[in-house]
């Protein structure tokens, strides 16, 4: 069991987002800092990738910005901006991440080091509930959960993924963009009812562009939000002076979850 | 192991939201693939629209000059649309219709695969969107007019490389956002399950034809089947009936850019590494931190940084060999099967065609070859004319 349950403490958790390296690993470091004083519960690291398909324009510009950075963003330079992070910060550590970086980092060795570093959970984009078989036990040992996404599905998939899973829940909202399958349950409140009858591990609410508004009409389905894109766009305003409007995005919705 | 495995290769490495719909596919395939109906349909559309079977047909000229093996060519350039393409699209095409899909979108590099699709969705009345590296659409411009010309809207792909890469990124984006009415025709024998299995199933049309083809006409088997690789369904369609032949050497020729050795190749084979990316296990070209690498080479249909799954499979039991073959080779057998035999064939085709080149005059006279001439060279004449400094534009 890895310290993410600390935030779920009693109170609706806001989950911060960042893409590691952008601008810069140090500026990712304050970055996070900011984050966690504005109060966010746990802070989701993107590790950057050159082609990361799960994401909209804004986090796919961020990939580009972090990866064509002067001195680059290996998985090694996150491992030690990361490591420095956690002897200063008490919230969880969560990476955000697409296989092909751990399978080449190799899976033990990525797993020892997220647990040395002080990395709680893997969000694997592009490793769903049928291939997690690989990498699981692996990251069981060293402590590190496997989070779970789940999405807009039929109940039978929302159902089976949440038996497992562990850490927290990833639950992407429905987007009123996207045209899915008629088959497909599109109803937080309902694909959260299903969740919670079948496992006690919290839910974390993401949506594409969460606002301070949208967060509220999360607060009674979730556990949790996550400040998705909006500090991404943020940050690839500001650049390097992003301290301040970083803050203030946090504290917004970290009021509104209030 | 999950599902769609070669070895420890394939597999279903998507985000989340893909596999809602991933696993429909799935089931209708497994439903359709055994309908007599469905493959009457197939069946009919392929001989009467595509012009199947295609041609087995004896270089005779080629042989003599190469003064070796017997040289056979199995002329999937000569179907409708110039390429073996579309014996994949209309098996899809037909199984989103029953699905009830409206909607067909597709990833092209050379604008093959755009092409086909474009055209069996005007045949079918579906809606059909082309994703298609801005790169490409620059260099196979006469490929965005023809979709254009049946209906399609191409999107040029902005992101990353701009090319084949890219444009399955956005497919795979797109079909996540439009699963409701949209079915995404895959182009080769990779991506997540079901994928390499169902372009697998449409194009081994390819060995079933030639393997009856070449023992009516010699009374034996061939000693090599070679095509290009990219992907490596047109590979995969040639090899494919010929892998329980123990005899019959599977040659895969992939594109080496300017050279194996430079990094302006997109040999995935001679240089990738196993990794996971585009919903497959498979070889990358990558670097040693898993970031693709941007690949390169004068042929827009190979130039991917992957392989497909199956092939990746052959290659580590041994069974089928990859060789890579430069722009240089390729555009001088572009040069030298038009000269000698008349036929202008795709310059992916032609990677094949180079390393025929190199090979048949060291086998005797009784060995045979058959080399997949996948798709026909119109659309590459420009851009071999100023590869070869003719100031010549479409």
């Amino acid at each position: 069991m890895s310290k993410i349950k600390n935030a779920f403490n009693d109170k609706k958790a806001v989950l911060g987002f960042l893409t590691a390296g952008d601008p810069s690993l140090s500026k990712t470091e304050e970055y996070i800092a900011e984050m966690e004083k504005a109060g966010a519960a746990l802070i989701e690291i993107g590790i950057p990738f050159s082609d990361p398909i799960a994401e909209g324009q804004m986090i796919q510009e961020a990939n580009v910005r972090a990866l064509s950075a002067k001195g680059g963003c290996t998985t090694d330079m996150v491992f030690d901006m990361v490591a420095n992070v956690s002897k200063t910060s008490s919230v969880p550590l969560v990476f955000v991440v697409y296989l092909n970086t751990l399978f080449k980092y190799g899976y033990e060795k990525f797993c020892k080091r997220c647990s040395e570093c002080g990395i709680d959970g893997i969000i694997v984009q592009d490793m769903p509930y049928e291939e997690k078989g690989e990498l699981k036990p692996i990251a069981d040992k060293y402590g590190v959960d496997i989070i779970s996404i789940i999405v807009p599905s039929i109940e039978e998939r929302i159902r089976k993924i949440a038996k497992e899973a562990t850490g927290y829940i990833y639950l992407l909202a429905p987007d009123s963009k996207l045209k899915y399958s008629d088959d497909v349950i599109t109803d937080v409140d309902k694909i959260a009812e299903i969740i919670r009858e079948v496992t006690d591990t919290p839910i974390v609410v993401a949506v594409s562009n969460m606002t301070s508004y949208s967060s509220a009409r999360y607060r009674t389905a979730a556990d949790g939000i996550i400040v998705g894109n909006g500090t991404v766009q943020i940050i690839g305003e500001h650049g390097e002076n992003a301290h301040q409007y970083v803050y203030d995005h946090v504290k917004l919705i970290v009021d509104a979850m209030r | 192991m999950s599902k769609g495995r070669f070895g420890v290769h394939g597999g279903q490495y998507v985000p989340e939201i893909l596999m809602n719909e991933i696993e429909k596919l799935e089931k209708a395939y497994e439903f359709y693939k055994n309908d007599k109906e469905f493959n009457d349909e197939l069946a009919r559309l392929s001989s009467e629209y595509a012009g199947r079977p295609s041609l087995l047909y004896y270089a005779e000229k080629m042989t003599k000059d190469l003064g070796g093996a017997k040289i056979y060519f199995k002329r999937e350039d000569l179907n409708h649309t110039g390429s073996h393409k579309i014996n994949n699209v209309l098996g899809q095409a037909l199984l989103a219709k029953r699905m009830g899909k409206t909607r067909l979108i597709a990833e092209t590099g050379a604008g093959q695969h755009g092409v086909a699709t474009a055209t069996v969705a005007a045949l079918l009345g579906l809606k059909c969107e082309i994703f298609m590296g801005k790169e490409d659409t620059e260099r196979q411009a006469l490929n965005v007019y023809r979709m254009e010309l049946l209906g399609a809207k191409v999107h040029p792909v902005e992101s990353g490389t701009m090319t084949l890469k890219d444009a399955v990124n956005e497919c795979m984006g797109e079909w996540a956002k439009s699963a409701e009415d949209t079915f995404y025709v895959l182009g080769s024998v990779m991506g997540p399950h079901p994928f390499p299995t169902i372009v697998r199933d449409f194009q081994s049309v390819i060995s079933r034809e030639a393997r009856q083809q070449i023992l009516e006409k010699e009374g034996r088997l061939p000693s090599v089947v070679m095509a290009c690789v990219g992907g490596g369904s047109n590979a995969i369609g040639a090899f494919y009936e010929f892998i329980k032949d123990d005899g019959v050497k599977l040659i895969g020729c992939e594109a080496a850019g300017l050279g194996a050795d430079t990094d302006k190749t997109a040999a995935t084979m001679a240089t990738g590494s196993l990794g996971v990316f585009h919903g497959m296990k498979s070889y990358f070209c990558q670097d040693e931190y898993g970031q693709i690498a941007p690949v390169y080479s004068i042929s827009a249909g190979l130039d991917y940084p992957g392989v497909g799954p199956e092939h990746a499979y052959l290659k580590d039991e041994g069974r089928a060999e990859y060789v890579p073959v430069t722009d240089e080779e390729a555009v001088t057998a572009f040069e030298y099967i038009a000269k000698t035999e008349g036929i202008i064939a795709a310059i992916e085709s032609s990677h094949a065609v180079a390393h025929l080149m190199k090979i048949a005059p060291k086998m005797n006279k009784d060995d045979i070859i058959i080399c997949c001439l996948s798709g026909r060279g119109d659309k590459d004449v420009a851009a071999i004319a100023r590869y070869r400094g003719v100031n010549l534009y479409e």
